[in-house]
């Protein structure tokens, strides 16, 4: 049983960065364009290229 | 998939729509050679689909420069709210485009949404090119309105998310701990103890962030009163974590913190479901709202101004085809005017200098300045909006399915469980501990997780399935309200008919059609575009110039009224006349027609046994024959909007349940009064704010379809009611007499939840039998 001493917290502080990783996610309004990102994915060069017309 | 390099296709290399050439106009070639140009032209071969609607338009008429503030670092952020955004290709076409301009420093495009943030350095006035832009592209872009904005920013939907994503968290961790104690029978007291004491840790706190929109829910149901479903679920919720709360103090066999948040975790997603669902339906309306632009052309000012700033007594200027949005005198001379949205009259009306011209008409001829009379906020428009929110008022509100059955089910299964704790307390003479168990679990158990499921299931799927259909479901009880609808009244101009001219055949030949649809093309006059819209494969013709309100001349070729074109006057009104060099003079004939499919949709609506009748501003021999044509039986002819709604109001009483449909200003207080309503996409945006249901698609029969649908959905709904209750038939015994572990609830919970969700993806079947 001595080893639930060690697993339970660590279980529980893996648990909790998780929950803390899902708000941030939510913070950074990653869920508003589920269909955007979804076609986002798809182009290679999905950051807007600085410069000119060529 | 268009190629960009098939030299004699049959569809426009930008729009994709039907050309003669390369490019079916000149706005699409300035397109192509604007994106060629940028080097993006890899999004003709990435876009899924070419419909023809990213042709571009006229330039958009607002003046976006006070709507790009400036921010702390001194650039400015513009929000437009982009139309035709449909794939990702579309929104990569954008985003680079605006990227490529070397003072944007960003742009970011929402597909859900098609809103389109831009950030810039430089003069407000920048706005307006940058917007341009994107509108040269073929993407018809509007302010970001406070409307769009209401409808998309979504606070609410935000917590949502953030309580399920907390609460299906949680859930799982407990479960984890829960299942350590349902394998481990061989435990130790003081372990399971602690793993009692864990699950508590992480349940309460979960219970409480995960219910608190249920629980809120519930609470605003009991101060008016009325007890909804959330109520029973939130009791339920709330009478486990206690009894479990009691059940860790004690260190009992088990606690049913699992249970509990399983449940919340469960119904949130529902509730989620079901709000994404609507929300898209929502965005799409606000959409179409956005597009009606709202600008007028006020003498004395550079660009057009919002309707809501334009003050009495300004002199303003209407354009030809565009829609007068004051109330207004008419400055000089004559103007023709469709008033079909104010009165439903079908042909146009004229009118002197001095007389009052009604707001909603839409100028059929040449331009003209009128003096405004009253503000947007105390015009007739603003009036009948107001007459809207008190019919709104009045409809009352509408009890679900689902609240009518918790309101049996839910007093049911306290005295089920209260009667359990005191029969175990009293009568088996078990500590009021060890009878909580019991009760709480027959609590749970009956606890309408399927129930509460049951429902929204269903209606996701089905507005899900309408709005793919074109059929945009925006209010909540709607699918409800449509399924018990008896009795369709329907307007007749722009709703039964296109509400816009159509070519009649007559004595023309092919040949004089394109080369008359040619000359058109130069014109946003509603009979030019209802020529172009007979022949789309016109080829553009330059050198082509309008003469304001009389017609089109090119070469020696002239379009237009009979004055302009040399011959005796025709006083018929809704025709072109076309002359050209050694060819006899051709006229075109044009009239509102019927929708191709009315006839077909005033059957389907027959079968489905609702009644059908017509109810219109119009003339009584129009009326009639558009009743004849349609199938109609019934039908009344000159009514104002007071009489539509007086007509709305005698149904009520008669107890029919009424679906009103309707496109006009004057059909918005019936629409409002009536048990159901629905207006089709290009009627006026009060028609549509009135109406539970938007119809984006052409025609009538997906609303035929929709109200199928909605039956059929409600039949679903109520086998999904009927099997949770038989599932409760089944496990509350097995409950009350104590046999139940949290186990067997969560089975319990689990297969009927994933029953009632099997039953309900029915609902979206690509082909339901709505046509016996």
């Amino acid at each position: 049983m001595d080893t639930l001493i060690w697993l339970i917290p660590l279980a529980l502080v893996m648990g909790a960065l998780g929950l803390l990783f899902f708000l941030w996610t939510l913070r950074s309004r990653q869920y508003d364009d589920l269909e955007g990102a979804a076609s986002r994915i798809l182009f290679d060069d999905d950051r807007p290229k600085k410069g000119h017309a060529r | 998939m268009s190629t960009a390099l098939r030299l004699d296709a049959a569809t426009c290399e930008h729009c994709g729509g039907p050309s003669a050439g390369r490019f079916c106009c000149t706005g699409c070639e300035g397109a192509h050679a604007l994106v060629a140009g940028l080097g993006l032209d890899a999004f003709y071969r990435r876009r899924d689909a070419a419909d023809g609607s990213l042709r571009p338009a006229e330039a958009p008429a607002a003046d976006f420069g006070p709507l790009a503030p400036v921010n702390a670092d001194g650039t400015r952020t513009l929000e437009l709210m982009v139309a035709g955004l449909t794939c990702g290709a579309c929104i990569w076409l954008v985003e680079q485009a605006l990227a490529a301009e070397p003072d944007v420093l960003k742009a970011r495009a929402n597909l859900s949404t098609r809103r389109l943030s831009v950030t810039f350095r430089g003069e407000a006035s920048r706005a307006n090119d940058l917007a341009g832009l994107v509108a040269r592209l073929g993407f018809r872009v509007a302010p970001f309105s406070p409307a769009c904005l209401k409808a998309t920013e979504d606070a609410e939907g935000r917590e949502l998310t953030r309580a399920l994503g907390i609460a299906a968290f949680g859930a799982m961790n407990v479960m984890m701990v829960s299942v350590a104690v349902w394998a481990g029978g061989d435990m130790g007291d003081a372990t399971r103890h602690a793993f009692h004491w864990l699950a508590a840790l992480i349940g309460l706190p979960t219970v409480l962030v995960g219910g608190w929109p249920l629980f809120r829910s519930a609470w605003r149901g009991l101060r008016a009163g009325r007890l909804n479903m959330d109520c029973a679920v939130s009791l339920g919720v709330i009478a486990t974590t206690v009894m479990s709360l009691s059940e860790t103090l004690r260190n009992g066999d088990f606690t049913w913190f699992d249970g509990a948040t399983a449940l919340v975790a469960l119904l949130l997603a529902g509730r989620y479901l079901d709000r994404a669902a609507r929300r898209r339906a929502r965005q799409s309306v606000a959409e179409l709202l956005a597009l009606q632009d709202g600008h007028v052309t006020v003498m004395g000012e550079e660009r057009p101004v919002p309707a809501e700033q334009v003050r009495p007594g300004a002199r303003i200027l209407v354009a030809s085809g565009e829609r007068l949005r004051l109330d207004a005198v008419l400055d000089a001379g004559t103007a023709s005017l469709d008033c079909s949205a104010s009165t439903g009259e079908s042909l146009p009306r004229e009118f002197r200098a001095g007389e009052a011209l009604p707001a909603g008409a839409v100028n059929m001829g040449a331009p003209f300045t009128a003096t405004v009379t009253a503000a947007m906020a105390d015009g007739s428009l603003a009036a009948m909006a107001r007459l809207l929110e008190r019919a709104e008022q009045t409809r009352g509100r509408f009890v679900s399915i689902a609240d009518k059955a918790a309101s049996i089910y839910v007093p049911i299964a306290h005295v089920v469980a209260v009667a359990t704790f005191l029969g175990w307390w009293l009568l088996a003479g078990v500590t009021w501990q060890a009878a909580l168990v019991p009760a709480v679990a027959a609590l749970i158990i009956t606890c309408p997780c399927g129930l509460a499921i049951a429902v929204p299931a269903v209606q996701v799927v089905t507005v899900g399935a309408l709005f793919r259909r074109g059929v945009l479901v925006a209010s909540g009880t709607a699918l409800e309200r449509l399924a018990s609808a008896d009795h369709v009244v329907l307007d007749k101009t722009g709703t039964l008919t296109e509400g816009k001219p159509q070519l009649l055949s007559g004595t023309w030949t092919a040949r004089d059609l394109r080369e008359a649809a040619s000359l058109a093309r130069a014109s946003r006059h509603p009979l030019a575009k209802a020529l172009v819209r007979a022949c789309p494969v016109a080829p553009v013709l330059d050198g082509v110039t309008e003469v304001p309100g009389q017609g089109l001349e090119a070469g020696g070729a002239r379009l237009g009224r009979a004055e302009f074109c040399g011959l005796r006057p025709d006083p018929s009104g809704m025709s072109l006349h076309f002359v050209r060099p050694g060819a006899a003079p051709v006229v075109f004939r044009f009239a509102d027609q019927l929708r191709p499919d009315a006839a077909e949709a005033v059957a389907a609506f027959h079968r489905l046994g609702l009644t059908v009748e017509l109810l219109s501003g119009d003339a009584e021999p129009k009326v009639a024959e558009a009743a004849r044509a349609a199938g109609i039986g019934h039908f009344t002819a000159t009514a104002d909007p007071a009489a539509k709604a007086a007509r709305i109001e005698a149904l009520k009483r008669e107890g029919r349940r009424v679906l009103m449909v309707g496109d006009g200003i004057n059909d918005a207080p019936a629409l409002a009064l009536a048990h159901v309503s629905a207006a089709p996409g290009e009627g006026t945006d009060l028609a549509q704010t009135a109406s539970d249901i938007v119809l984006r698609a052409e025609g009538l029969t997906p609303l035929a379809e929709a109200v199928a649908r909605a039956r059929f959905a409600q039949r679903l709904a109520q086998q999904n009611i009927a099997g949770a209750f038989g599932y409760n038939l089944v496990a509350v015994p097995v409950a009350v007499a104590g046999f139940a572990t949290p186990l067997i609830a969560a089975l319990v919970m689990a297969s009927s939840s994933l029953a009632v969700t099997l039953n309900a993806l029915r609902a979206g079947s690509r082909r339901i039998r709505w046509t016996p």
